[in-house]
């Protein structure tokens, strides 16, 4: 998305929005590129590894309570005492 | 900007447990509050209950120990014992979004002496950082847009 894209669509400056657009590319979350004398920003997509980081660890756990479940609704494993 | 063809981001995950495939389809759906990460809840309270309802269409949602429900989702694909796919549908604003959308698919095949496998995929993560209408919703709500800058300025200027 270019400068004067944003600009026309906030109720701010373009010198400001290009200021504020520093910013956010300084804390890594926008991508600044140039396409002949236009900066285009987009999203920054390194975000998507802290994405997919987060969603692994939450379904690991949440797999290991149910292995967990699993094996208590499935019983004592191979009781001598029975059969 | 295309936001699909850049690619696709998903995690696998899978366990084999001691039931058979009926069960093990059974409890996953039914059984949801006792293996759910407790403290993985975005609604007001601590969680009291999770809720798949059974069948294409149903919710699923949280309900909070002060009986608050928030949604999570719905059911996209309902199909005992094989496989269901739920609709995750919280934005990375931890908010339900009914028009953000990513994908939790998960197939219960049968293994050995009566054991099964369960292999569950959450796909389309890469939504959360290319969503179009997310983005659009920032830059067009100017609220959202003017307080993101703010803070980002604030931070920026060390206030």
């Amino acid at each position: 998305m270019a400068v004067g894209v944003l600009a026309d669509r906030l109720p701010v400056s373009r010198p400001a929005v290009s200021q504020h657009l520093r910013v956010l590319k300084g804390a890594g979350l926008v991508v600044e590129s140039v396409a002949g004398t236009r900066r285009l920003y987009r999203v920054n997509q390194s975000g998507l590894q802290v994405v997919r980081d987060y969603f692994d660890r939450f379904w690991e756990t949440a797999l290991d309570n149910f292995a967990i479940l699993a094996a208590a609704e499935a019983g004592p494993p191979a009781n001598p005492d029975k059969e | 900007m295309d936001t699909e063809s850049s690619s696709a981001v998903e995690v696998v995950r899978s366990v084999s447990v001691p039931l058979s495939r009926e069960r093990t389809f059974e409890l996953f759906t039914t059984r949801m509050t006792d293996f759910w990460p407790k403290e993985h809840s975005i609604g007001g309270s601590e969680i009291a209950e999770v809720v798949v309802e059974p069948g294409a269409g149903g919710r699923w949602f949280e309900r909070g120990v002060d009986g608050g429900e928030c949604l999570w989702g719905r059911v996209a694909t309902w199909d005992p014992p094989r496989k269901v796919v739920l609709l995750w549908q919280i934005g990375a604003d931890w908010q339900f979004d009914p028009h953000f959308e990513t994908e939790v698919e998960v197939i219960f095949s049968e293994e050995q002496s009566g054991r099964t496998r369960l292999e569950l995929r959450h796909r389309n993560l890469q939504r959360y950082g290319n969503d179009t209408e997310r983005m659009r919703a920032v830059f067009d709500h100017p609220d959202g847009w003017t307080g993101t800058l703010a803070r980002f300025v604030d931070i920026a200027t060390g206030q």
